[in-house]
Formats: C-alpha cells, sequence, structure tokens
C-alpha cells in the first residue's frame, strides 16, 4: 500500500497509468486538463507506455479513442462540459459499436453564462447514450472507480464503454491521502484488453453500415440487455476488488445509516460527504435519516434503491442538475424506476441545488433534511419539488 | 501494447461482412452498357481503378473485362478511357 496525496485529476491519471493503457487522445479543457496533462507527463518520462494523440477538438479526442480501441488498444480520454457536449455525437457511436472504452467526465456548469464551477448537468447529459456511467464522491473512489472502469467495460458480458464522473474543482484540483495499489497486482487483476472484434487488417469487414429497422431495433435492445447485465459485474467486480485491494463500496449505491433510517437522503457526488456530516448532525438529535449515494447512474440502481426505501416515510432526493421544464434527472429516474416495483411510493421531495457551482454545505443540507422531517411529523407536505438557492 | 483478446459476445454488433451482390444484381437498373473494343484497349487499368462499383478487371490478354450483374452503367469508365476504347451503348439495342 503507497499512500499518494491526489488531487481528483492525478488520481484519474494515476489509475489510467495502472490500467496501462495504450493510447491517450484528448483536447484541454477546464478544468479536466490537469487529468492529461499528468498522463503526458507519464508518458514523456517513460512511466506509461503509450501514445499520447493530440487533436483539434473533443469530437476528434473520442473519434480518435474509438479508433484506437477498435484496433485493439485500451484507449482512454477525459472532457468537461463544453468539450463533453462537443464530442456527444462520438459519445453515442461509441457504446453502440459496443467498444469498451473509459472516459472521465470533471463535471463542468454549461455555458451560456461562462461558467467554470461544477454541477452535474454535463455529465447528466449523456445519461442517454449507452455508457455506464459512474460518480465518485472522494479522490479515493476517483482511483478506484477508474480502474474499475476498465475491467466492467471490457467484460464480455457488458462491452459497453464506461465512463467516470467528477465534480471540477471540489475533487478534481483538491488533495487528499489517496491509497494507490500495487501497479502489478493491477495489471494481474484487470488482465488483457479484450474486446468483442478488432480491425487489424487480416479479414474485412465494415463498421456502422445500413442496417433495417428490425436489425437496428434488436441492436439497441442488446444494449438495454448488457446495462441490465452490467449490474451484476459492477458488483462481482466491487467485491473482488475489495477482496483484491481493500475497498469495497457496495456496488450500484452506497449507504450510510440506511438500516435503520425512516427518511432516506439520495444523492450522487462529492456532496454526498456534507450531507453525510449533517445526518451525523441530525442522528445526534435522534433524527433517523440515513443516505443512499448513487455510484451509478446508468445502469440507474432503482430496485437497489427499492429494496432501502420500500418502508421509507419519506425520501429527498437531491439534484444538481435539472431538465427544464420538468424536474431533477435523478428524481425523475428514481420515481420512475420504482414504479416497477410498487404503486405505493412515500413521500417523495426534490430539491434542486448547487447549480451552476452554487456552493451547498452541511449546514443547508442540515437545515432543508430537517425542515422537511419537521414538517412532515406535523403531518404538513412540503413542496414536491424545490429550487434552492442561495447567495453568500 | 497490452495484450489483446477477442472475446465474443452474445450481443449484437453492428457490423457487416463483405459479399457480393448484398443488394442483389444490381446491374438491372442499367440504362446504358459500356462496351469495350479491346483491339483499342491499351491494358492502362484506369477503369478498373475509376469505376465507382469495382465491377472492372483489365486482364493481360483480354483487356478490360466488366461484371454487367452489377454495372449500373454510370458510364465514368468510357469518360476515363484515355484510348476511348469504351463507348456507352442503351441497353436493348
Amino acid at each position: 500500500m503507497v499512500l499518494k496525496v491526489l488531487t481528483g485529476n492525478y488520481a484519474v491519471a494515476e489509475a489510467v497509468k495502472l490500467a496501462r493503457v495504450d493510447v491517450v487522445a484528448a483536447y484541454p479543457i477546464t478544468p479536466q486538463t490537469s487529468i492529461v496533462e499528468k498522463l503526458a507527463e507519464y508518458i514523456e518520462s517513460g512511466e506509461l507506455e503509450a501514445k499520447m494523440i493530440r487533436v483539434e477538438s473533443e469530437h476528434s479526442a473520442l473519434a480518435a479513442v474509438f479508433g484506437a480501441a477498435i484496433a485493439g488498444a485500451r484507449a482512454f480520454t477525459a472532457t468537461s462540459s463544453q468539450g463533453l457536449l462537443y464530442m456527444h455525437e462520438w459519445v453515442h457511436w461509441v457504446s453502440r459499436a459496443r467498444i469498451p472504452v473509459v472516459m472521465a467526465i470533471v463535471t463542468r456548469a454549461i455555458g451560456t453564462p461562462w461558467n467554470i464551477w461544477p454541477d452535474h448537468a454535463d455529465f447528466l447529459d449523456q445519461r442517454d447514450t449507452g455508457w455506464i456511467m459512474s460518480f465518485a464522491m472522494d479522490n479515493q473512489e476517483v482511483l478506484d472507480l477508474t480502474i474499475q472502469a476498465f475491467k466492467i467495460s471490457e467484460d464480455p458480458r457488458v462491452y459497453l464503454p464506461v465512463m467516470i464522473g467528477l465534480e471540477g474543482f471540489i475533487l478534481g484540483h483538491t488533495s487528499m491521502p489517496v491509497d494507490v495499489p500495487d501497479p502489478d497486482k493491477v495489471a494481474e487483476w484487470l488482465g488483457p484488453r479484450r474486446q468483442p472484434y478488432v480491425i487489424d487488417g487480416s479479414k474485412p469487414w465494415a463498421l456502422g453500415s445500413l442496417a433495417w429497422p428490425e436489425e437496428t431495433e434488436e441492436m439497441f435492445m442488446d444494449i438495454q440487455k448488457a446495462m441490465e447485465e452490467s449490474k451484476k459485474v459492477i458488483v462481482e467486480v466491487d467485491e473482488e476488488y475489495g477482496r483484491l485491494f481493500g475497498r469495497k463500496y457496495g456496488g450500484l449505491i452506497a449507504c450510510h445509516r440506511c438500516s435503520d433510517a425512516k427518511y432516506h437522503i439520495v444523492s450522487m457526488g462529492a456532496w454526498s460527504g456534507d450531507i453525510i456530516e449533517s445526518i451525523e448532525l441530525l442522528r445526534n438529535e435522534g433524527y433517523p435519516v440515513g443516505l443512499i449515494r448513487i455510484r451509478y447512474v446508468r445502469p440507474f440502481p432503482d430496485k437497489e434503491i427499492y429494496g432501502i426505501v420500500s418502508n421509507s416515510r419519506a425520501v429527498i432526493v437531491f439534484d444538481r442538475a435539472i431538465s427544464y421544464g420538468s424536474m431533477g434527472p435523478l428524481y425523475m429516474d428514481l420515481v420512475a424506476g420504482l414504479t416497477k416495483y410498487t404503486r405505493k411510493l412515500p413521500y417523495m421531495r426534490n430539491i434542486i441545488a448547487g447549480i451552476g457551482g452554487v456552493n451547498i454545505t452541511y449546514q443547508d443540507f442540515y437545515k432543508l433534511i430537517k425542515e422537511t422531517i419537521d414538517s412532515l411529523e406535523k403531518g404538513v407536505e412540503p413542496p414536491v419539488f424545490t429550487w434552492y438557492h442561495r447567495r453568500g | 501494447m497490452t495484450k489483446l483478446v477477442i472475446v465474443e459476445s452474445k450481443y449484437k454488433i453492428p457490423l457487416a461482412l463483405p459479399k457480393i451482390g448484398a443488394a442483389g444484381k444490381t446491374g438491372l437498373w442499367r440504362l446504358e452498357r459500356p462496351v469495350v473494343d479491346t483491339s483499342k484497349c491499351t491494358r492502362c487499368f484506369q477503369c478498373e481503378i475509376y469505376c465507382p462499383a469495382n465491377v472492372i478487371r483489365v486482364d493481360k490478354e483480354k483487356g478490360a473485362m466488366i461484371n454487367y450483374d452489377y454495372c449500373k452503367g454510370c458510364g465514368i469508365c468510357a469518360n476515363v478511357c484515355p484510348a476511348k476504347a469504351i463507348t456507352m451503348v442503351k441497353e436493348g439495342e
């Protein structure tokens, strides 16, 4: 075990080095840039034997990574916000071609107005693309999720690309001690690069030629099947990793004081740490509250969350993104997903906050959770939808 | 480079293998037929290189040979032929 003080971005780079990628293609964008800068340093110094392809845009970055991947290389890229939106066409292309690829998204608000601070809008904008989507809470988890992403993506039961989300600056540029596993042990665990086909000139084939509607639909149905199957793989990988490297998170979700809670909070990302702090304060005051943290938003863990909230008095979902004209993406997925298992939903509140990088602290969560529970205990349901905003 | 292993999956993947005539005998679409005068053909391969349907082969002995099952009669070969050895003839004539 080696402890290194790493920013979230350097934790990504460290994990990519441990995965021994062959190709990195990237275009700089704040707050992602220090990932590929660090990878370029590793390549320059010989610590990582890989090709760095410098491209003129994010659209080309993912296209280059895709090309390298179908040629048999373990390939990686990273981006943020506008860059991610610019590569969006390729985001779909990669998953529909069923080629394993890993990408880190260091989240940042979408312009205009120009803004470099974090929310989840860019990341959650990708939720219909057919990528496995994980999201970290701290830099240790960033490293662990990135290593695991290669294992999951290259599993023949999955064969889908994986993106890892981490908030810009909050994780991306903030340091914490990170346990970096033994490189040989990681290489052994990840094994050889696995993919369903390769373009190596030995046999002619075409990718992306015209398909009839029925054939097309069958291929897309298989993406849905693979998503379902990937749930097992994600849990398996989390457990294996736990046995080998000492950290197990719980698969698609991570829980904090869930089992005896009567009120449940649902969240994703770095601010889950602040929510845990507020929960500790509330627990001291006797509030039976717990946190369900979404680690994978695709596949969405509706069944896993249902198992916990089926007898809950209330669920509060904090969303750091909004689908304008509707509600928060996590809330919509959760409500829709729960209806597969029950006709009796608990009271479910959606609080939008932290948009455009507005800083939300444990005091805010403490106040919002306490107000909601106090009101419900008095028999008054707070509004289901709230956009919480504050200045200073 | 990281060792590569191809492990096929049960999933349908948008790959297509090449096959002659996957869309049927497309030569049926032809309105005009290129006809080669082999005595004029210099075996320069221009027609074979330019043919967008890849249906011309230039044989050293016989000159340019066209597979009419798939030739759609676009006339590019007749246009590029420096020896003017190819003429377009209306189908049915």
